[in-house]
């Protein structure tokens, strides 16, 4: 019984407050990007991305491919890019994952009174992953750690596709998994919404050149938010997810 | 032959002999009757310009007991395609499942593999998992549970069907694949320095054990094997790394049997175990620590905050272990449970933790442990039980060791992890032509091995990864065996291994 109270007393109180206005320290989340300065011909940054995240005139990094490698950043000879500790990454618009010098931040998540109104006080989300490193799965098992606590708003992992509102798809979407896929979403009740998870959802990420995925999934369903990073840190995941249902912390 | 770093083999490939297949799988049996360990088994179509008929080159890599200390060999063969070759498997368990994985590869069918069926579904198989030839118990009362490839928890995908009389599991079948995403045909894509955010993909619980292996590997290939301190810091990576997954793992093992408090314990333990490789290196998981040719520095400020971390984090650490430990309800699920005993462990190969923790000494850390591990010692470990309990208990001793091993270094303080090693040679940018670098590094789950083989240019021309879940996935079947159902979740999280790691 002392062994269980004492064990209990170092825990003392863990869970982050507010989840939004938490601080991620050392992490390297949302590029930046300075006055574009780029010297006429320079590829550098082009040439080192792994997931072929940035393009050229005007320098653009689309935060759907982005895996966050930070290799771009001392490759620029003009020291025009860089990373911040921001974790806000998550947008409703595929489009709205593009930053530039013009557009430093991605478009803000568009509250749906709709999904508001239902889900609001409760979303039940199924995870799959299709082909991920892991490293997505982890965090989205570390949501519901006593640190980040999602359950607080409602907002749960179930076991099966039967009870749940949203298909939290991680992975790049290998073809071995596509038909497995396919019938999770199928399982899952009217009304429902795709959540895509880390870069390798959005976009394919590192594995979007591979003849192993197969992304006709996403050609038919469009998610409702997108989660970049690689993998998506907890606090991407959560204020995004806060920011789409309109839930204040 | 051998580089100055034991855990990695540099050969010029113009000096190793060209044996039959035949002559491949005669040697390797013979080694392995002496005791050797089959680290990895892989073949690659030879280059059309030299072969217009299809041939194969194969790869054997095994560690041999070497006078005192062990030592890696290569073998090397080339095959006619379709080849038949007698199966080590019929001998030696420990190679059936790099059998599998060769035949799945090239076509080369090893005679008499009792178990021939494709380890992951790749190349034009994939898509066809519903072909798998599921090994068939028949009986009046025996019934099968077919569980995934979705689980109920957040978890990788793969399915496993359960053979069972009754409540009783005879057989534990285990069918991967499902996370296949062609990795090895990637890494031939993109120049070779620049493959670490690809390589850390792979298997994304296990970055750093993979960037290194990937690092150490490209570094010998290009003559600019790294300093001491760059080793030091890639140590510091790797041993946080284990920490993490090993909390993972023991945070599972208390949720799967409700011990709740232990679950919540381990899980903001390792939160704060992340969240300072993540104020290292900018990532929880330890990407973007390691890259070919460069060390991070650890200034003053960092080390002192791992320090910090490291020492808040042995205080609490103690005292949720003595908790599980001490529990009537933990000890009764896990005792006893999922047994593997020290024979079925060596003549499966397990490797890793869960060999460890059945009485197999085999961590690369002491029998491979190259400049760092040398020069800093680790203390290793071994239980003897073989269930779901001796591999919890090993992972808490891994852990209590890893930490130990952490704070001898970081708070040496004569140690310089700040300056780059002088004079700085950036990495080359040309490899060693026809040259095969066999690099291993001692991960959370045992060996990971990258074989990285350069043409008569210097290009990459063959990139073999393997990840230790391959052959331990069986020793899971095996641990299944003679339990009830109910027993599967402990069995599976004490085993904890890599889906993705797998499947590539």
């Amino acid at each position: 019984m002392f062994k269980f109270l004492a064990v209990r007393h170092a825990q003392g109180t863990q869970y982050i407050a507010n989840l939004r206005q938490a601080q991620a320290a050392g992490l390297r989340g949302l590029p930046t990007i300075g006055a574009p300065d780029c010297a006429t011909g320079c590829q550098q940054c082009v040439a080192v991305c792994p997931s072929q995240a940035i393009s050229l005139a005007p320098l653009t990094i689309d935060m759907g491919r982005c895996v966050l490698c930070g290799d771009c950043a001392p490759a620029c000879p003009s020291q025009t890019l860089g990373f911040s500790n921001d974790f806000h990454m998550a947008s409703t618009e595929r489009s709205g994952l593009h930053i530039s010098a013009a557009r430093p931040h991605i478009d803000p998540v568009q509250v749906s009174a709709a999904l508001r109104q239902r889900f609001g006080r409760s979303l039940k989300l199924r995870s799959v992953s299709a082909g991920g490193c892991n490293g997505c799965e982890m965090e989205i098992n570390a949501l519901g750690n006593v640190n980040f606590d999602l359950g607080r708003y409602g907002i749960d992992i179930v076991a099966s596709p039967r009870h749940a509102d949203g298909l939290v798809l991680s992975g790049p979407i290998s073809r071995n998994m596509v038909q497995a896929l396919h019938q999770c979403w199928d399982a899952m009740p009217n009304p429902k919404l795709v959540i895509a998870v880390g870069a390798c959802a959005i976009s394919g990420g590192v594995f979007a050149d591979s003849d192993a995925i197969d992304r006709d999934f996403l050609d038919r369903i469009q998610p409702t938010l997108y989660l970049p990073g690689c993998p998506t840190h907890p606090l991407t995941f959560i204020s995004g997810i806060l920011d789409l249902l309109g839930i204040a912390t | 032959m051998t580089s100055a770093n034991a855990s990695l083999l540099l050969c010029d490939l113009r000096t190793l002999p060209t044996l039959t297949l035949t002559q491949l799988s005669d040697q390797c049996g013979a080694q392995l009757a002496l005791g050797a360990r089959l680290i990895t088994l892989f073949g690659r179509p030879l280059q059309p310009a030299q072969h217009p008929t299809s041939a194969f080159q194969v790869t054997a890599v095994l560690l041999v007991s070497d006078g005192g200390g062990h030592a890696l060999q290569v073998l090397r063969a080339q095959a006619q395609s379709l080849e038949h070759y007698p199966a080590l498997s019929a001998t030696f368990p420990c190679a059936q499942s790099h059998e599998r994985e060769l035949w799945e590869q090239t076509g080369l069918v090893p005679d008499g593999h009792p178990w021939l069926k494709p380890v992951r579904f790749e190349g034009a198989r994939q898509q066809h998992m519903h072909e798998y030839p599921f090994f068939v118990v028949r009986g009046q009362e025996v019934h099968e549970v077919g569980v995934g490839p979705i689980h109920a928890g957040v978890i990788e995908p793969g399915h496993f069907r359960f053979m069972c009389l009754g409540e009783q599991v005879q057989h534990l079948e285990i069918q991967l694949g499902y996370q296949h995403r062609g990795v090895e045909a990637l890494l031939l894509r993109r120049p070779p320095l620049a493959l670490t955010p690809l390589v850390e993909s792979v298997c994304g619980d296990s970055c750093v054990a993979y960037a290194w292996a990937y690092c150490a590997a490209v570094e010998a290939l290009g003559n600019r094997p790294a300093s001491l301190e760059t080793e030091l810091t890639r140590g510091i990576a790797l041993e946080m790394e284990r920490i993490a997954m090993h909390l993972a793992t023991l945070g599972g093992l208390a949720g799967d049997v409700a011990f709740l408090q232990g679950a919540s314990t381990y899980g903001r333990l390792r939160t704060a175990i992340i969240n300072a490789t993540q104020r290292v290196c900018g990532n929880r998981f330890g990407r973007g620590w390691l890259r070919p040719g460069q060390m991070l520095a650890l200034d003053t400020a960092r080390r002192v905050d791992l320090i910090e971390t490291l020492t808040r984090f042995r205080r609490d650490w103690v005292q949720v272990n003595d908790l599980l430990l001490h529990s009537a309800s933990v000890a009764l699920r896990f005792k006893g449970t999922g047994l593997v005993s020290q024979t079925a462990a060596q003549e499966l190969g397990l490797s890793g933790p869960v060999a460890r923790a059945s009485g197999v000494e085999s961590d690369l850390r002491r029998t491979l442990p190259g400049r760092l591990y040398s020069a800093y010692p680790i203390d290793t470990h071994r239980m003897s039980d073989g269930d779901c309990w001796a591999r919890m208990h090993q992972r808490m001793f891994e852990v209590s060791q890893s930490t130990q091993w952490l704070l001898g270094v970081l708070g040496n303080f004569s140690l310089d992890l700040q300056s780059p090693p002088t004079p700085h040679k950036p990495v080359a940018t040309t490899l060693q032509a026809n040259a095969l670098c066999v690099s291993l590094i001692e991960g959370t789950r045992g060996p990971t091995v990258h074989a990285l083989e350069t043409d008569d240019q210097g290009a990459l021309l063959h990139y073999k990864i393997q990840d230790p879940s391959l052959p331990n996935w069986f020793g899971l079947a095996m641990a299944m065996r003679d339990n009830t159902l109910s027993d599967f979740p402990i069995c599976n999280k004490s085993f904890d291994l890599s889906y993705c790691g797998n499947d590539l």
